[in-house]
């Protein structure tokens, strides 16, 4: 019998019993809860005289509404306003943990969850929103879910849930200078496309991933889900045991050797065979730019928006089309021609300290170009707001121009006040170029927090190693 | 959860691969704390020309004349033939709650992306997956036939057309008895609440650093 995955490790630990068909109820260590995808789950449970079953698995946070503005004010949107205030009623209903919009604390789920050590590699981790699958880069099983399962989890710790096929994602030498966690996955994306991932967990490998810090391999995971796949996992290596240390919620002094040992075991057996195997060679990454309306539609940024007509697959060929057509570009412009109105640096994918630093060492002593309207710094939490403040990062941003804001998903999906307007065009360091992602008519580049840097400087897309 | 046995339906064509849940319903309506309302704002970028917002006076409303659900003919649809990928993106189920809002019951399309089809289902909304070819092909019916409604069978696992062919479709075994009853998937689960506990004093023993 071959070898394990860490997929299958994790899964297996997690059976608490086997249904029909290819169906088991599975365990389910840390449930993340934000105001957007649990109310009707806090009702659905009241409404049936239900308790949660296990309130310190929970962990909540308000993060898509919050304004990024002063918020001595509060939320200005009644409607906004109330979803965030039924979260904090939950929450004190049934003595949940809660980073209030107050807290230093508080931020995007996908950042809080790692940085207070809610995390642990192992675990499996869900939450009522996509971009679980961040989680994963711990070595945890970490996935997206519904509000109805949102309801399943806290009234019964389980999940229905059936086994997806295994792919393997190996990226195996070193990237050159200046290309990062983003450029990689968003290759990775452009390679085996955003269906290519569906049915499938990805274990993501290989030198290029080994060699990445744990905020990089966050920014990895994070977009697992752009390739299709619910989840992305990481094995487990001594960092990411140092980055859990000594955070708020590891595991106390008493525990720790226990679990490290545990930890050590997480990655897939040597003879392991995974159902799928995909290989990049990391040296001929280069930092990526997407030019359409699908995280596939990605390239190099010495490239140039590509032709339809160039495409045999009608389907595909007319999906291209119709990008182009809402993104206003013509085929065979070079990325470098594209202006930008606004810049965003933020979202669970990019807003972590090292996310920062690698912009601000690329504006340090610039200045935001005359015609980008807005550039827009959004950190991933109020500690790394902290952090970074303490650096002086937010000094060099507002010397450059740039806004320097309170911590939230922001321009990420635009459910608050930050948005783009109609036909204006962004470089944004978030995950989704969808049509309107980012507000109606917006048009969304999705690029490394140094290119958006990069970018916000030139006006223009730049290859940063050049810049 | 709504019971899903057969369905007489009229259908209507979407025919866009990696039609995405920002596009079925935009995040500004993701606002509201409750679970139905959605109807009137699905797909509402394409079906509007006016943006959308909430609360909003739907009469007051733009409607998109070249939107396929704007038309007349579609009036009433139940069924949606779609693209591949449906479903992509966010994890939100308020997607399958503003189509069952509007009226669908089913989705008939080459693929689905993961978490939307776990969603449908949970709210009683039928996905079927069909070969690329086959759905193209009833796409094409759909939208030469006046009035053309499809007949679908859960319990048989059979989908017909007007012309009376019977085409077949696959689905998860624990998905068909629980959608064919209306199952409380809670109470279901509920019901082995002493499996749950075993597991969990077993694991408490094995990774107490998990609990607490
Ligand atoms: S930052 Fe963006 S992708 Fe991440 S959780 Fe918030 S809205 Fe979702």
């Amino acid at each position: 019998m071959s070898g394990k995955t860490l997929y299958d490790k994790v899964w297996d630990a997690h059976v608490v019993h086997a249904e029909d068909g290819d169906t088991v109820l599975l365990y389910i260590d840390r449930h993340l809860v934000h105001e957007v995808t649990s109310p009707q789950a806090f009702e659905g449970l009241q409404l049936a005289g239900r308790q949660p079953w296990r309130t310190d698995s929970m962990l909540a946070v308000a993060d898509h509404n919050v304004p990024t503005t002063s918020r001595s004010e509060g939320i200005e949107d009644p409607v906004s306003r109330l979803q965030v205030e039924t979260l904090d009623s939950n929450c004190e209903h049934y003595a949940i943990t809660e980073f209030k919009m107050s807290d230093l604390r508080q931020g995007i789920v996908h950042v809080i969850g790692p940085e207070q050590g809610a995390t642990l590699p192992g675990m499996t981790v869900v939450c009522g929103d996509s971009h679980t699958s961040t989680h994963g880069a711990f070595g945890a099983l970490a996935f997206g879910i519904g509000t109805s399962e949102v309801e399943h989890v806290m009234a019964t710790q389980t999940l229905s849930q059936r086994k997806s096929k295994s792919m393997l994602v190996s990226v195996d030498g070193q990237v050159g200078p200046g290309v990062t966690a983003k450029d990689i996955v968003l290759a990775i994306i452009g390679e085996i496309g955003t269906a290519g991932g569906t049915g499938y967990t990805i274990e993501f490998g290989g030198d290029a991933i080994r060699a990445l810090s744990m905020e990089g391999r966050m920014t990895v995971c994070n977009m697992s889900i752009e390739a299709g796949a619910r989840a992305g996992m990481i094995a487990v290596d001594d960092t990411t045991i140092d980055y859990i240390k000594g955070r708020p919620f590891a595991p106390s002094e008493e525990h720790w050797d226990a679990a490290v040992a545990a930890w050590r075991e997480l990655h897939s057996d040597d003879d392991a065979v995974f159902d799928k195997v995909v290989r990049l060679d990391a040296t001929a990454i280069e930092p990526q730019v997407s030019w359409g309306t699908s995280p596939e539609m990605v390239t190099a940024v010495n490239s140039h928006v590509p032709d339809p007509a160039n495409v045999d697959d009608e389907t595909k060929s007319s999906g291209m089309q119709r990008a182009l057509e809402y993104m206003d570009l013509e085929p065979m412009t070079p990325i470098s021609d594209i202006q930008l109105d606004r810049i965003f640096i933020g979202s669970c994918t990019n807003s972590r300290i090292e996310d920062l630093r690698a912009a601000a060492a690329v504006i340090k002593d610039r200045q935001v170009a005359d015609t980008v309207k807005q550039a827009l710094v959004v950190p991933g939490s109020g500690l790394v707001k902290q952090q970074a403040e303490q650096e002086g990062l937010d000094k060099i941003f507002t010397q450059a121009g740039f806004e320097w804001r309170e911590p939230g998903c922001s321009m990420c999906l635009a459910m608050n006040a930050d948005k783009l307007g109609e036909g204006e065009r962004c470089a944004s360091t978030s995950n989704r170029n969808f049509e309107g992602r980012q507000g109606k008519g917006g048009r969304t580049h999705l690029v490394s927090p140094a290119m958006a840097a990069a970018a916000a400087i030139a006006g223009h897309f730049v290859d940063v190693r050049e810049f | 959860m709504k019971a899903f046995t057969k369905l007489d339906g009229l259908a209507v064509p979407l025919m866009r691969a990696n039609v995405d849940t920002d596009a079925i319903i935009p995040k500004q309506f993701l606002k509201s704390i409750k679970r139905s309302g959605f109807g009137v704002n699905l797909f509402d970028e394409w079906r509007y020309l006016d943006p959308g917002y909430p609360g909003q006076d739907s009469s007051e409303r733009q409607p998109n004349p070249e939107f396929v659900l704007n038309e007349e003919r579609f009036q009433g649809a139940q069924v949606l033939i779609a693209g591949e990928n449906f479903g992509c993106g966010s994890s939100r189920e308020h997607a399958v709650w503003a189509l069952d809002d509007y009226g669908f019951r089913c989705v008939i399309a080459p693929s689905y992306a993961d978490i939307f089809s776990n969603n449908s289902f949970k709210s009683g909304l039928l996905v079927i997956a069909l070969d690329a070819e086959i759905v193209n092909k009833l796409a094409e019916q759909c939208e030469s036939t006046p009035g053309y409604k499809l007949s679908i069978d859960l319990a048989a696992q059979t989908i017909t057309t007007p012309s009376g062919e019977v085409i077949e479709f696959e689905v998860d075994p624990f998905r068909k008895e629980c959608l064919l009853d209306g199952l409380d998937e809670i109470g279901l689960t509920l019901q082995k609440r002493n499996t749950i506990e075993d597991y969990e004093s077993r694991r408490k023993q094995s990774a107490p650093w998990l609990f607490g």
